[in-house]
């Protein structure tokens, strides 16, 4: 099932839980904070693509983007790009823009891939009505 | 104050408490803002949101009763979260909780001493949201007890002397509740206050009185006032008609009075035990000594790596407010400050122990987070401490902020360590507003453990300053900023004070690895900085050499001046003393624990081979007379 695909691969965590805990008295709720969710990621990641299309790559100010990301990340509970963001600022302290590339590579890739996830989550939810939760059955 | 005439004088639902209470919440991540708004309601809890924190500056300005509660988010665009918390805990006086996607102890730490009454993680649960009304009525409840506890005192003594027996009613259970609270805090207060507020009776707790914000030109009249009637005979009455000021009203001059009193006891304890410590270690040039100045702030960086010291760099830092602290370790101290203190943060160009540094002793707690908020062309801000010495006025809320758990009175960071910043802020506006940056005093970091706003300054300057004069503390905000610069590296490790407990001569430096850069070129530290922690500072640095890794006491004691005190501070603990550590004390001085912590960071390895050289080195700084740096105040104008 989508909704165990999403929370048991690992993709979203505890927080997407919660969300959905929240939805009782907001039916529209999870669905309301992917989508905020990605507008700001999405922004922030095109932002961090232009940085690092800089040379030299200003590392601190990459870190400043990331840690916005990874903030954001935190309040869908996207844990793999979570993950991504967690590597990427290893990298980035470590003045590895190798590193970071590759890094966000994959973030990019993570990031996208929950994004369909969802997408076909939300749709699905529409269709069922709210009868089950992604991570917990209610 | 009972529960329900705390609840009564809050605004919103009084009765249905906390169901109602007002949250302002500020975040400039949507996502999480609607998070937390859906949270907040969740928890029935009536929530305004902004993602800007200028905008949620503006609302509390312009309506101080509005909100009963801040949460606000650590890492903003437009403005630093730490700041804005400084801010509002000096003007308005309001309970605010940091929130922050990183749990870095450091941060944590520098909530602590910004005042903040509690530190949130992302992702935050429900169930941490709806316990943040214990905030709003702790601090009700101390801002009542504190007006009420010469009352409470008075009806305590009363009951007791009568025959030993409590009565079993309010004032005595509140005395004890009280005391449990603040127990120093009480013990002093209740000797002082005893007889003079005494007659006042009314039960200002329950009234909604409007909040005095004590500004500057107000604290210096008090001040004025208090000195001119003399230290101990200043009643709360007659200060009030001296002060002649429209609207205000004696319970606002006892209450701030209090504070004051308090402030000048810790500032005169803290010199005594820097005299002491000086005496002891026969000052040296030593890192060390200028740990003691705990005061501040950033300061400590210079602490770290004894090696490092690089001579005479008593570093603008010591201009830091906590002047106080160092000035006094040297006994140069001109703790003077008694009473006229108008502590002048001004002085931060060369706090020199004139007299005029009043020892910001900041019982860090509680100022901590008054001190950031104040700009430096405040000077010490609103707050002067008069007669630095002797009366850590400690910003911090007299305590009582520094009780909360961490939150330091909402007082700005450490910076304000100085005492003699008239906290005298109503309420615990001890913190200064944020107008005045205070540039982390270091100095008076040491009483102030609060907060210590290292980031609040500009770090250059505090770089600038050390290689300028050494040990010469620019007194404009700059300094603190040097100050920043210091404690920069100090915040980092602020979280982790690593005392190295009898290793004289290694300066923990707190894995700041550019702490310690940082002090070669910035040497700001003054000796007597160093000392002073070990004296009056240190003492409770020491003892409490609490490792702030990251853990940071709820509860700052504001006892923990009180502690230092206590017991002669071991020399070598204090010299072990990283900065960090003593910016930690400094700003939550009263949360440290006394246990003495070893840094499992790295340690740098102090040149001084022995407790002598490190006094000696201090005591050479002292006569360099760079102690100006002390009074890192920069730019302060008074007032």
């Amino acid at each position: 099932m989508l909704h165990e695909n999403i929370c048991e691969k690992g993709f979203l965590d505890e927080q997407f839980v919660q969300l959905e805990e929240l939805q009782d008295d907001d039916p529209n709720f999870v669905e309301e904070i992917a989508t905020l969710f990605y507008r700001d990621s999405s922004r922030l990641i095109s932002n961090i693509e232009q940085a690092l299309e800089k040379s030299p790559l200003d590392f601190s100010k990459l870190d400043n983007y990331m840690h916005q990301l990874k903030g954001s990340t935190t309040s869908i509970g996207a844990r793999r790009v979570k993950n991504e963001c967690t590597q990427f600022t290893d990298y980035c302290n470590a003045g590895n823009g190798e590193g970071c590339k590759r890094t966000f590579q994959q973030l990019k890739k993570e990031h996208s891939t929950l994004k369909k996830k969802l997408e076909a989550y939300f749709q699905l939810a529409r269709q069922i009505g709210p009868v089950e939760t992604a991570c917990r059955p209610k | 104050m009972t529960l329900e005439e705390i609840k009564g004088s809050l605004g919103g639902e009084n009765d249905k408490f906390p169901v109602g209470m007002r949250v302002l919440a500020v975040d400039d991540d949507r996502t999480w803002l609607r998070i937390l708004d859906e949270l907040l309601r969740k928890c029935h809890y009536q929530v305004t949101t902004t993602n800007h924190a200028k905008t949620a500056l503006k609302m509390l300005r312009e309506n101080k009763n509005r909100f009963d509660l801040v949460i606000s988010d650590v890492h903003m665009p437009d403005m630093d979260g730490f700041k804005l918390l400084e801010l509002v805990g000096l003007e308005m006086d309001l309970p605010v909780i940091m929130l922050s996607g990183n749990g870095d102890p450091k941060l944590v730490m520098k909530g602590i001493t910004h005042g903040a009454c509690d530190y949130l993680v992302k992702p935050v649960r429900i169930e941490e949201l709806s316990n943040i009304w214990q905030h709003v009525i702790r601090k009700k409840k101390f801002d009542s007890k504190n007006e009420n506890n010469s009352n409470i005192q008075d009806k305590g003594n009363q009951g007791n002397g009568g025959g030993g027996q409590p009565s079993p009613d309010g004032p005595d259970q509140n005395r004890k509740v009280n005391r449990k609270r603040k127990e120093e805090e009480e013990e002093e207060q209740e000797e002082e206050e005893g007889e003079e507020n005494g007659h006042e009776n009314e039960d200002p707790a329950t009234q909604k009185k409007p909040r005095v914000v004590w500004s500057i030109e107000l604290h210096r009249k008090f001040v004025a006032a208090v000195n001119q009637l003399g230290i101990d005979k200043a009643v709360p009455k007659r200060i009030l008609d001296m002060m002649n000021v429209e609207g205000l009203t004696r319970e606002n001059v006892a209450s701030h009075l209090q504070k004051y009193r308090l402030y000048l006891k810790r500032i005169s304890s803290v010199a005594t035990q820097q005299a002491n410590m000086v005496a002891a270690l026969g000052v040296k040039d030593s890192p060390y000594m200028r740990m003691s100045s705990l005061d501040g702030f950033g300061d400590f960086r210079s602490l770290a790596g004894p090696g490092r010291y690089s001579s005479s760099n008593i570093s603008p830092y010591q201009t830091g407010g906590m002047l106080g602290r160092l000035n006094s370790s040297a006994g140069m101290n001109h703790r003077s400050l008694s009473s006229s203190a108008l502590f002048q943060p001004n002085h931060a160009q060369n706090l020199t122990t004139t007299g005029k540094f009043q020892p910001v002793v900041w019982q860090s707690n509680q100022n901590a987070s008054l001190f950031q908020g104040i700009p430096t062309s405040l000077g010490l801000g609103p707050f002067q401490p008069g007669g630095a010495s002797g009366s850590p006025f400690t910003l911090h809320g007299n305590g009582q902020h520094v009780q909360d758990g961490g939150l330091f009175s909402t007082q700005p960071a450490f910076k304000v360590n100085s005492e003699p910043f008239n906290a005298g802020v109503t309420g615990s506006n001890e913190n200064w507003h944020s107008t005045v940056e205070l540039p982390n005093y270091s100095p008076n970091s040491l009483s102030l453990a609060g907060p210590f706003d290292h980031d609040r300054l500009p770090p250059n300057s505090m770089r600038s300053n050390n290689s300028a004069a050494g040990g010469h503390i620019q007194n404009s905000p700059l300094d603190f900023s040097s100050t920043n610069s210091i404690s920069a590296p100090l915040e980092d490790s602020r979280g982790e004070i690593h005392f190295q407990a009898g290793s004289v001569g290694n300066v923990v430096r707190n894995t700041n690895q550019e702490t310690a850069k940082r002090w070669d070129s910035n040497q700001i530290f003054s000796p007597f900085n160093s000392i002073v922690p070990a004296n009056g500072v240190v003492g409770p640095l020491s003892q409490s050499m609490v490792q702030n890794n990251g853990f940071f006491q709820r509860k700052t004691d504001p006892a923990l001046v009180s502690r230092s005190n206590s017991g002669p501070p071991t020399l070598v603990q204090h010299i072990g003393i990283e900065k960090s550590f003593i910016d930690t004390k400094i700003r939550s001085n009263e949360d440290y624990t006394s246990e003495q912590t070893k840094s499992p960071g790295s340690h740098v390895p102090c040149s001084y081979e022995s407790l002598d050289d490190i006094m000696n080195a201090m005591i050479k700084r002292e006569q360099e007379g760079s102690l100006d740096g002390d009074f890192g105040f920069g730019s302060y104008t008074f007032g």
